[in-house]
């Protein structure tokens, strides 16, 4: 008995113990090794690590999350004016393309189209931009390359892109971005906008076959981009360059803003290309090399990735302008200030929600977004059935911020299948049947609680066309009743089903049902609940529906093949402007007979003359006009169901300032402002250890063990 | 017993061919190279010729097992299978087709694997052995029935409870660790208690039950009645004489799974954020990285044999009657 008394002695000393190292040290379940909550840090996560960092690569947004802090396109998105209006970033001014006829000669702003055979656009920089600290611009004493003759020997004991002791940096030149478009070409590198880009930028193409057979021949060569030249991009002087676009191509402009169209410099590729570089994983790809507000300084992706602010950032200042919201939001508080704002921001990889839920809740991470799971806990609907935070997110001061998303998910009918497609009225009618029956404002409700909005048509809200209201309603499947736009009745779907041939169902030819094929690729739990769903929605016209699943490869295969009858598909905007949704309907990009993104194989010629018109005209009622007579085109023909316009829901705790979702801008933090003290003080208070279950399980041990050990002495002493 | 390591190591290189030869046909029965360039190349703007390109720099235009239009050899040698098979067995296993350097990644990823596997397995072999012995020692009384009944519910839970509990009372609830990640050096151990503790608790119910039967199975037998009549302990018979006959079985499960150790746990490391090997497969093959996948299943056969080959030779050592010829 003793010495039991002496073991519980000595378990209320470690109690004791430990509850003063809980009051000595920091937080004992902080995920950051060297953190310091009162550093100025964005903790964030990323769920997928991301395949490329090379600007001519990365396309995904869990890649242009990082990459659009770093590399620095000549225009961007402004961070608070809403409709989305690009500004200039690296450029002086936002360029104002020129246009030629087929004989060089200029032509005025508002020339046709058809008479326009080139547009020439020239941007200039701003002097003295200089990229990130690097060792692929690191000098000798003699102004030589210190890194640029290196064998593998030398690199062998290099594993990060900092153990080369020395780095350097040199001013942003029209060249480097006339060397990007180039890299779009190379066919090592696999651009996915090569293909459209080759259409549009003047010598791109031949540039891509020059490459290809250069590559061909010589497979371990370094391609020397500067060795070839690209009729389609020039150097003007050094700080100014021209790109040549075939005809007239407004939506350019656009591409200006992506990483896609943002410098490399030279020095960096012949770095990287170094023997032995690429087996450490120093590839341009890895290590990206950037005039941003921040740099990569650890790139970990299977761990983590870490931003930190360049020394050497031009400099840049917080938005002024803004409307009365963003005012009343805080969000003009900055004003004038400079950027960035965060000296770091470090991402975690956090592949399941849970923990990611649970470090958001105890401070670790300043912003989440909601996964189904802790949707409840976090979020509940007012009587009037808008969002809002639930009581126990409001005593943590988190805040939630909703925007739609510049996205569209659609059914999508196969119409070149004998049953639903073709423009004959009677399968017109059919279309819009089933449009009626699939009640999306149910499924918003019960599968997104709530996160999404009916799509009306093809575009999104927050881009020029979208009308709003009972003004904007696709009328073949919803009214307007009592100011409010309402889903038609069951009973109008069944009238159309007969009127299209198919009364209660069946075909009135024949007797047969009708029976309907829906092509997806989702599977699991989640997903038959929702197939189900769908089935439901058809049986309500007695028409059955068969499901087949299928995986990814073979859903694209019937795709191109035009094999699927309904499919399930979603689109999410390049850049917001109404041609980048429209053209998945426009007929010459159809999915069968062109491997473009009209997988519905929709081919209405005026609806295509009017998007042929439409794509080149600036906004303005004029624009509108058109676009309206294209949506009632497509309302009427329906080729989508159109689903629902997605919509997100973020939280961000209260430290974190100067949110605004912005869709189209990929480099906003350098916007973000944390307030580091009171961050530290809320995690402090949030992750006080709790050290009563440890002294209960050592009492629990001993009190299963002393009996145990009780009995064994008894045993022991009888065996004697 | 090196003639006969040989040997073995030598049986080793038709049964790497075989699966290598299973791998490739399997994965390529469900993805063509056109697949794999797809969703290398995202789901949007995808041209035809941008496919041919990606094939092209990735090795995948030429035919999968045998090249008709190629002469001798190289009907053989030109193809998908050889070009990508070859440098695998001397461990050379190239780039994955997000550019990364695989052996690289394997070998940043083996410790973090490593870092877990190995408390895992023996913090658990120790404890499972232990508490078996204990509900030996107290056989047919209380402390043996609730200690079995202790078992059969611990392995009637499902692990991923185990992490989702571990980590809502360790970690959020009481706040004493890390709920996820991962360092390197002294700062590490913090965050791989959790995971560890988990990971053994998880697996006390099957091992403690699986030793004690063992150990059951060894105490009728007569050299124990001879320790026992000697005037030995219990604990001293247990510990010394059944633990000891009893090894070859223990050595039959956990021998054999030391160097897939290397391998690490999916789910496991997923919910822990642990930057191990768990998640490497399972991610190429959601991403149809046949490099990667090529490369890991190669990985795997070779531990799992070399786990055999070190299985036989602990026999030997544990058992003076095996002999290994």
């Amino acid at each position: 008995m003793v010495r039991i008394g002496a073991i519980l002695l000595r378990i209320g000393l470690l109690g004791g113990g430990l509850t003063l190292l809980a009051s000595c040290s920091g937080n004992w379940n902080d995920p950051y090794p060297d953190g310091d909550a009162r550093a100025d840090v964005v903790y964030s996560a990323f769920s997928e690590r991301p395949k490329h960092l090379d600007p001519a690569r990365s396309y995904s947004s869990n890649e242009v999350e990082f990459t659009g802090q770093i590399y620095e396109p000549p225009l961007q998105y402004h961070f608070l004016k809403r409709p989305y209006t690009l500004i200039p970033l690296t450029a002086e001014t936002l360029p104002k393309p020129r246009f030629f006829d087929a004989a060089g000669r200029p032509l005025p702003d508002d020339a046709p189209s058809a008479a326009i055979a080139e547009s020439v656009y020239e941007i200039r920089i701003r002097p003295g931009i200089r990229y990130q600290p690097h060792p692929a611009f690191a000098r000798d004493e003699a102004g030589r390359y210190r890194y640029h003759a290196l064998d593998a020997a030398a690199v062998a004991d290099k594993t990060r892109i900092t153990d080369f002791s020395q780095t350097g940096t040199r001013e942003l030149v029209a060249a480097d971005y006339v060397y990007q478009i180039k890299r779009l070409a190379n066919p090592r590198l696999s651009s996915p906008i090569f293909g459209l880009m080759s259409e549009h930028i003047v010598g791109l193409k031949a540039l891509g076959e020059t490459l290809e057979k250069v590559a061909k021949a010589r497979p371990d060569a370094v391609l020397d981009l500067n060795d070839f030249p690209l009729a389609g991009a020039e150097v003007v002087d050094r700080y100014t360059y021209r790109i040549h676009i075939k005809g007239k191509y407004p939506q350019f402009i656009y591409w200006l803003a992506m990483p896609f169209f943002a410098p490399v410099p030279w020095e960096a590729e012949a770095f990287y290309a170094q023997p032995g570089m690429a087996d450490k994983n120093l590839t341009l790809d890895w290590q990206p090399v950037g005039t941003g507000p921040y740099y990569m300084a650890e790139n970990d992706p299977n761990r983590r990735m870490v931003l930190k602010k360049n020394p050497y950032y031009h400099g840049e200042t917080y938005p002024v302008e803004g409307d009365a919201e963003d005012r009343q939001a805080g969000l003009l508080a900055d004003a004038g200030k400079p950027l960035p704002f965060v000296d770091e921001a470090v991402f975690s990889l956090e592949k399941e929600t849970i923990p990611y839920w649970s470090k958001f809740l105890q401070g670790y991470y300043d912003s989440s977004g909601i996964s189904s799971d802790s949707f409840d806990q976090a979020i509940q609907f007012s009587a009037a059935g808008s969002p809002q935070l639930t009581d126990s997110m409001r005593v943590k001061d988190i805040h939630l911020v909703t925007t739609v998303a510049a996205s569209i998910w659609y059914v999508g009918f196969n119409m070149l299948d004998p049953v639903v497609g073709g423009l004959g009225e009677d399968r017109r009618t059919l279309r819009q049947a089933i449009s009626i029956a699939f009640d999306y404002d149910e499924f918003i409700s019960i599968f997104l609680n709530g996160r999404g909005i009916p799509a009306q048509g093809p575009i999104p809200p927050g881009l020029f066309g979208y009308v709003d209201g009972v003004a904007g309603l696709n009328p073949y499947v919803y009214a307007a009743r009592g100011g409010k736009v309402v889903r038609r009745p069951i009973e109008v779907a069944k009238r159309l089903l007969a009127e299209a041939g198919y009364p209660n169902g069946r075909s009135d030819k024949t007797g047969a049902p009708l029976v309907l094929y829906f092509d997806t690729m989702a599977s699991g739990p989640d997903a038959k609940s929702r197939l189900d769903w769908m089935k439901k929605q058809l049986d309500k016209l007695n028409v059955q529906l068969v499901v087949r699943g299928t995986d990814y490869n073979r859903f694209q295969d019937k795709m191109r093949k035009g094999n699927a009858q309904l499919f399930e598909w979603g689109w999410n905007a390049d850049y917001p402007d109404p041609e980048n949704f429209f053209f998945l309907l426009y007929g010459p990009n159809k999915k069968v007979a062109t491997g473009g993104e009209n997988a519905a194989n929709y081919d209405n010629p005026e609806f295509n003359r009017l998007f042929e018109r439409m794509k080149d005209m600036d906004n303005g009622p004029e624009r509108q006009q058109v676009i309206d007579a294209m949506l009632g085109i497509v309302r009427r023909d329906a080729p989508w169901i159109f689903a629902y316009y997605p919509k997100s829901f973020g939280l961000t705790h209260g430290w974190v300032h100067n949110v605004k979702p912005n869709l189209m801008a990929n480099n906003t933090l350098k916007y973000r402002r944390i307030d580091p003290a009171l961050r530290a003080a809320k995690r402090a208070e949030w992750n006080h250890p709790v050290l009563w279950p440890i002294v209960l399980l050592a009492g629990g041990l001993v009190a299963v063990i002393a009996p145990a050990v009780i009995a064994w002495r008894r045993h022991e002493r009888k065996v004697a | 017993m090196f003639a006969y390591i040989l040997r073995r190591l030598l049986y080793a290189i038709p049964i790497l061919i075989g699966v290598n030869l299973l791998t490739f046909a399997l994965f390529f029965v469900v993805n063509t190279p056109d697949d794999m360039a797809r969703l290398q190349l995202g789901a949007k703007h995808v041209t035809p010729d941008a496919i041919e390109r990606w094939k092209v720099e990735h090795g995948y235009d030429k035919p999968l097992l045998l090249n008709a239009q190629a002469t001798g050899s190289a009907q053989f040698t030109d193809t998908i299978f050889f070009q990508h098979s070859v440098a695998m067995f001397a461990f050379e296993f190239g780039k994955g087709d997000d550019g990364r350097n695989i052996g690289n990644e394997i070998r940043n990823r083996m410790g973090p694997s490593l870092a877990i596997a190995l408390p895992v397995f023996v913090i658990g072999l120790l404890v499972n052995i232990t508490f078996a012995l204990l509900m030996v020692f107290f056989r047919s009384t209380y402390l043996d029935l609730w200690g079995v009944v202790l078992c059969v519910v611990l392995m009637s839970i499902s692990g991923l409870f185990y992490i989702i509990a571990g980590q809502y009372f360790i970690a959020k609830l009481w706040n004493l660790l890390p709920i996820s990640g991962f360092s390197g050096g002294i700062d590490g151990i913090r965050f791989i208690l959790l995971p560890v503790l988990v990971g053994v608790v998880a697996g006390i119910g099957s091992g403690a039950r699986w030793y004690r039967t063992i150990f059951l199975e060894e105490i009728g037998k007569d050299y124990v009645r001879t320790a026992r009549a000697k005037g030995l302990s219990e604990v001293r018979v247990l510990f010394r004489h059944v633990l000891k006959n009893g090894m070859i079985p223990i050595l039959t499960g956990a021998v054999v799974v030391l160097p897939l150790l290397f391998m690490g746990s999916l789910i496991t490391e997923s919910f822990f954020g642990i930057p191990g090997l768990g998640s490497y497969t399972i991610d190429a093959i959601q991403a149809q990285d046949f490099a990667v996948v090529r490369a890991m299943v190669f990985l795997g056969s070779f531990l799992y044999i070399v786990g055999l080959i070190l299985t036989d030779i602990s026999y030997s050592w544990v058992d003076p009657r095996v002999r290994l010829q």
